[in-house]
């Protein structure tokens, strides 16, 4: 399986980052190769196994319903960028 | 050309547990921004989290009482996407192996049971709260990692009041299940609704428009009839219609689209590594299952067999879980042998009181034993029906005992023949025209005369008696 550049793009833009052109050229060899080597278990036979999701060999880990104690705000806001009172404030977002 | 509607329903709902889905953080409505929250639900790197046993309960309670088939196999994904108030870029979700499938519920549609299916029934979480200013939006995250369960009914509505109804129903069986407060207008239950046309009898679906932004079950019905109209336009009209979202503008009375955002929605879903698979086996869904209280439904079915109730009275005794314990306790308080006695007092004069007073049934601040005194009086004929109802009005009111009341407002009917005779005589020199019609065989004569003496006495006359008084007295 090959990733084509625009594809790679699409994915920088998911994820939120810029890519100089070099390092587009970079990312889309290095994602071809990944790409590649998963590509070998096509070549398996893989019908007796069926689909894990979770690779440890556990199941059903929960909590109890009990309240712990949470962060005081200004704990919570103390490496926020940019506050308001006890809010994070971020650009405004335009619905 | 006829169209058809085809509606669907997403309804998300906060499940009412003391802490977060995957931390221990409280759920506490109403506290300052950013005080319930820790590492786990402001997605610091390097926490785990873990999710809430009593959520797990809850939800399966849900399902079954929703006839979902619960998935013996189920996990938890990560549904990326970036928002601010989502601090971890993604929102823990379910994607291929949910919860549960294929449930159902049951509607009453044009008097005929109508049956809703369910496609799935599964777990996720809630995101934070954005509050927009003129320059800037603030994040609050207490509202952050409360446990939602996201309930997709299937394309099975065929008009908004269906719409309505499955709502209310729905509502109806969470709250008795007591797992959720599904305050609509509070956020506790979100609806969004896909709604398209089709020519009447088609097989495929039409192009849909997805509806957000209502904060009521009113406003979704009012939203939907709205869609219905706009829709039917465009196609009569032979205009394409486009998939789009639109949203509710309650105050303007109508949908306006929804600036999409951009490209088409990648979410990239994959199982989250951080949170080992659930093993949901028989013995476990047994248990919950045996301990899952009587549903409106069943309630309503054993209030017709047991107490014979019409399905109609029993509907709306059945509807909120409160209202069905306040009847069903005043039901068998009364000791009187025909149960239809009580029902009516329910159904009739306290379900008005509390209408009027836009509370439920069984928030009436009303004595259950004050209740059934004042009954009594009516069945042992010292106070009128009329009276009683200002009574029970009064009782609600000032929280007096039915007695005090009466006496008060000397409203004790009057049995006293003596008394009566005196009025009977007043009216019957006052009315010698009905006097006469009624010696010619006018029955219609006698309610005339019957009706100045209950004037007369105020309300307070026993019209039965009157009524054997003045047939006595002039035949
Ligand atoms: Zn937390």
């Amino acid at each position: 399986m090959s990733i084509d550049k625009e594809t790679v793009k699409h994915i920088a833009h998911l994820a939120r980052i810029e890519l100089q052109p070099n390092e587009l050229e970079k990312l889309s060899l290095q994602l071809h190769d990944i790409l590649g080597f998963i590509d070998k278990i096509s070549g398996l036979d893989i019908d007796k196994v069926s689909p894990t999701s979770h690779i440890l060999p556990v199941s059903n880990v929960l909590r109890d319903d009990y309240p712990h104690v949470s962060l005081p705000a200004e704990k919570a806001l103390e490496n926020a960028p940019s506050k308001k009172g006890n809010f994070f404030s971020v650009p405004k977002i335009i619905e | 050309m006829k169209y058809e509607t085809v509606i669907g329903l997403e309804v998300h709902l906060q499940l009412k547990t003391k802490t977060k889905a995957f931390c221990g953080c409280a759920i506490d409505f109403g506290q300052p921004p950013n005080s319930n929250v820790c590492p786990v639900c402001l997605g610091f790197p390097g926490t785990l989290p873990v999710y809430n046993k009593e959520a797990l309960n809850y939800a399966i309670k849900v399902a079954l009482a929703f006839d979902c088939q619960i998935q013996e196999h189920t996990k938890f994904d990560r549904k990326n996407y970036f928002y601010p108030d989502l601090p971890k870029n993604y929102q823990i979700s379910q994607y291929d192996l949910p919860l549960s499938r294929q449930g159902h519920m049951m509607i009453t549609s044009k008097d005929a049971p109508k049956r809703i299916g369910i496609t799935r029934i599964h777990l996720e979480e809630d995101a934070g709260k954005l509050i927009h200013e003129a320059d800037a939006s603030l994040v609050d995250f207490n509202r952050t990692g409360i446990p939602l369960l996201e309930i997709v009914s299937e394309p099975d509505l065929s008009s908004p009041q269906e719409a309505f109804d499955y709502l209310t129903g729905l509502k109806s069986i969470v709250e008795y299940l007591d797992v959720s407060d599904c305050d609509m207008e509070k956020g506790s239950l979100r609806c969004d609704a896909n709604i398209s046309l089709r020519p009447e009898g088609a097989k495929e679906l039409g192009v849909k428009t997805e509806l957000k932004n209502m904060n009521s079950f009113k406003g979704v019905k009012d939203a939907l009839v709205f869609e219905v109209s706009r829709q039917t336009e465009l196609l009569q009209s032979n205009q394409a219609m486009v998939q789009e979202t639109r949203l509710w503008d309650a105050d303007g009375g109508r949908t306006i689209v929804m600036r999409s955002k951009e490209g088409a929605k990648d979410y990239r879903y994959f199982p989250d590594p951080d949170l080992a698979v659930f093993i949901i086996d028989q013995p476990m869904i047994a248990k919950i299952k045996s301990a899952l209280p009587e549903l409106p439904q069943e309630k309503l079915r054993r209030f017709v067999r047991d107490y014979s109730l019409t399905e109609y009275d029993a509907g709306i005794l059945v509807s909120s879980k409160g209202d069905a314990e306040f009847s069903e306790a005043c039901i068998q308080k009364y000791q009187g042998h025909d149960k239809k006695i009580m029902v009516n007092w329910l159904i009739g004069p306290l379900l008005s009181e509390a209408n009027s007073r836009k509370v439920k049934l069984h928030e009436l601040k009303l004595d259950k034993n004050e209740l059934l005194s004042l009954i009594g009086l009516v069945e042992k004929q010292e106070i009128s029906l009329l009276s009683a109802k200002s009574v029970l009005t009064q009782a609600i009111d000032t929280q007096k005992p039915v007695q005090v009341l009466i006496k008060e407002g000397n409203l004790s009917q009057i049995s006293n023949t003596d008394l009566l005779q005196q009025i009977i005589e007043t009216v019957i020199a006052e009315n010698t025209k009905s006097v006469d019609d009624f010696k010619a065989g006018k029955t219609n004569a006698l309610m005339f005369l019957v009706g100045q003496v209950m004037k007369k006495s105020a309300g307070k006359a026993n019209p039965k008696i009157v009524s054997d008084l003045i047939n006595r007295r002039l035949s």
